[in-house]
């Protein structure tokens, strides 16, 4: 049947297509949608079975309970402490390096660029003892301090304030400008330093705001560390806090949790919305030039 | 790089010093030029190699070495002792690190392939002219950013057995839900579902991207000779997308390696060590009750070690490169 196999075969495509599309969407959404109609319920919603998809009457003091029941304020306060000056310390190594890879001359300075890529085969979790009895009583002896740098923000930012990650993005990035561009600014005499801040960087911004935005998402989200190295609540970021709200809670109080886990991932969320083209389009260079 | 025509002539404030930077070809400028460049490229890379050295390459140093020590919380008053292969024997001749190490490979090999399989199927779906399949593809890639510890406490709701979206899911097909976290036998995948959910919009994305750079008169030329939906997509998807399938597999071994918060907020690496990696067993060995330093800085040697082969691996073949496309 030659006349309508094409056109409805294509129809029919489109309709398994559509409905897949349905599928995916339920899947990745449906937990995110469980977390928020889960936040907004009381106690009798929550156990109630068949489930109650939206509540009847939003119950908004769940927000409430959970940020007074841990201090979410403080939370906040660090986790953004951590994010701004991780990040900020991240994209100063990184540019600086990256720059210096890509348009300073040194002998050998391949091997030397090695060198940053190598800590790319280091995990953080294969140091963090050392790092820690670092915070733990090498300062100590370093300095002659009283006391030692566990639970202190240096402690929390320090051991992530370089990248290998950054400085590789980055150089490629730098390495794709014009090179004519570059080559008028040195004939102008043009420093380094202002070649970078009037040329390098506002023309490699979308590579650098790519990094900015991956970093900030790796500080907000990052867990072991902090969970090691912070020891008072009032010194906890956000990811551990929540923890703490879910152990004060328990395994019942699943209104007021949820609500806590709204708190973390919200700002998560206003990031991507705005940076969703940057971050894709930073995670996905990697692997299709490589 | 080379420098422009003599044309263009320098701005008149400037002074021969500097004019000798601008241009490199006098002999005595470029020697002077060079030194004054290398000074400022070690300042460049100065902050950034400060840390890599404190925070990463220093301490790997030390955890070999203290690898080799017994070292328990006395290391703190600085008491350590020389101790050989002790830590590692330890390790290997230990049931529960087996079965750590088993866990991890289980992990691993369950959670890659889930990832890529899944993470296949929704590309080449997205991949296809549908209306709002961006809006879809940035809802899928969502999960990949969101704060492990945060996504676990939210799969914890919905594993709950009695009232958690899974139980009721299942009710519906009169299935009663298993205890999800509390019983060995289902925690471990539980916590590869979560993982899978979390980072199958990151395979997605890529793979998109590799599907949309495979040219099109490929996909022409195989109509030509006749080819159907299934062989086109053996005879061309598949082989054209081998080196990116490579990186994405050599990608999230080593990133599943590193995971640790779900399983940290799920479960605590139980029950009975059933969800316990080694990642997580390093944190137990440093920081949990019984710590034993030594014993953790061997474990985590192991763990550096097995990446380090994946890697190794990986440099190998992508030499060789995966497929025949230049």
């Amino acid at each position: 049947m030659p006349d309508i196999s094409a056109h409805q075969r294509q129809i029919g495509g489109k309709f398994f297509g559509y409905l897949a599309m349905l599928l995916v969407i339920l899947i990745i959404g449906l937990p995110l949608f469980w977390m928020l109609s889960g936040s907004l319920k009381d106690l009798k919603e929550i156990y109630t079975f068949p489930p109650q998809w939206i509540p009847h009457s939003p119950k908004w003091s769940n927000y409430e309970e959970a940020w007074t029941s841990v201090p979410f304020a403080r939370f906040y306060l660090n986790s953004v402490i951590i994010t701004v000056f991780g990040a900020g310390a991240q994209l100063v190594c990184g540019i600086l390096c990256a720059y210096a890879f890509a348009f300073l001359r040194f002998p050998g300075k391949n091997w030397l660029f090695l060198g940053v890529l190598a800590a790319l085969m280091v995990p953080p979790e294969v140091v963090i003892l050392p790092n820690f009895l670092f915070f733990g009583n090498t300062v100590r002896d370093w300095f002659g301090l009283e006391k030692n740098w566990v639970n202190t923000y240096q402690a929390l930012i320090l051991p992530g304030a370089a990248t290998a990650f950054g400085t590789f993005l980055m150089r490629q990035g730098f390495m794709q400008l014009p090179k004519d561009v570059l080559d008028a600014a040195k004939v102008d005499g043009a420093g380094h330093l202002r070649t970078m801040f009037t040329i390098v960087l506002p023309m490699a911004k979308p590579i650098v705001i790519t990094f900015a935005m991956i970093s900030m998402v790796n500080k907000w989200n990052d867990y072991l560390w902090p969970l090691i190295i912070t020891r008072t609540t009032e010194m906890r970021p956000i990811t551990v806090g929540v923890r703490l709200l879910f152990d004060a809670e328990g395994n019942n109080n699943w209104g007021v949790i949820m609500a806590g886990t709204t708190f973390v991932i919200l700002p998560l969320l206003i990031i991507y919305l705005f940076g969703q083209r940057y971050i894709i389009a930073g995670l996905t260079a990697g692997a299709t030039k490589g | 790089m080379a420098s422009q025509s003599g044309t263009v002539s320098p701005p008149l404030e400037h002074s021969a010093a500097q004019r000798g930077e601008a241009y490199v070809t006098p002999r005595r400028g470029l020697k002077r030029f060079a030194g004054k460049e290398w000074l400022l490229f070690l300042l460049f890379i100065a902050p950034n190699f400060f840390f890599l050295f404190l925070f990463t390459y220093w301490p790997l140093w030390k955890n070999v070495k203290l690898s080799f020590q017994r070292t328990d919380l006395l290391a703190f008053s600085g008491q350590q002792k020389y101790v050989g292969w002790a830590n590692y024997e330890w390790l290997i001749g230990n049931s529960t690190f087996r079965y750590v190490v088993q866990n991890t490979v289980v992990f691993i090999v369950a959670c890659v392939v889930f990832t890529l399989g899944l993470g296949l199927l929704t590309a080449l779906l997205l991949n296809e002219k549908l209306k709002g399949r961006s809006a879809v593809r940035a809802l899928v890639f969502a999960p990949y950013l969101l704060s492990g510890a945060a996504i676990g406490i939210v799969w914890a709701y919905i594993f709950d057995p009695r009232f958690g979206l899974l139980a009721q899911i299942l009710g519906w097909f009169s299935i009663p839900s298993p205890h999800w976290l509390d019983r060995p036998a289902w925690a471990l995948p539980a916590i590869i579902i979560v993982y899978v959910w979390k980072n199958l919009g990151f395979a997605t994305v890529i793979f998109l991207a590799g599907l949309q750079s495979i040219p099109k008169d490929l996909y022409d030329a195989a109509k030509v000779d006749g080819a159907g939906p299934w062989w086109r997509f053996r005879s061309v998807t598949l082989p054209m997308l081998s080196p990116i399938s490579f990186f994405l597999m050599v990608t999230s071994v080593l990133a599943t390696f590193q995971a640790f918060d779900i399983q940290q907020v799920m479960t605590k690496g139980g029950p009975a060590f059933a969800t316990t990696t080694l990642v997580y067993y390093v944190y137990e060995q440093s920081f949990g009750q019984g710590a034993n330093f030594g014993r953790a800085a061997a474990a985590a040697i192991i763990l550096f070690i097995a990446m380090l082969i994946v890697t190794a691996i990986q440099m190998y073949f992508s030499e060789k490169k995966v497929n025949y496309d230049a």
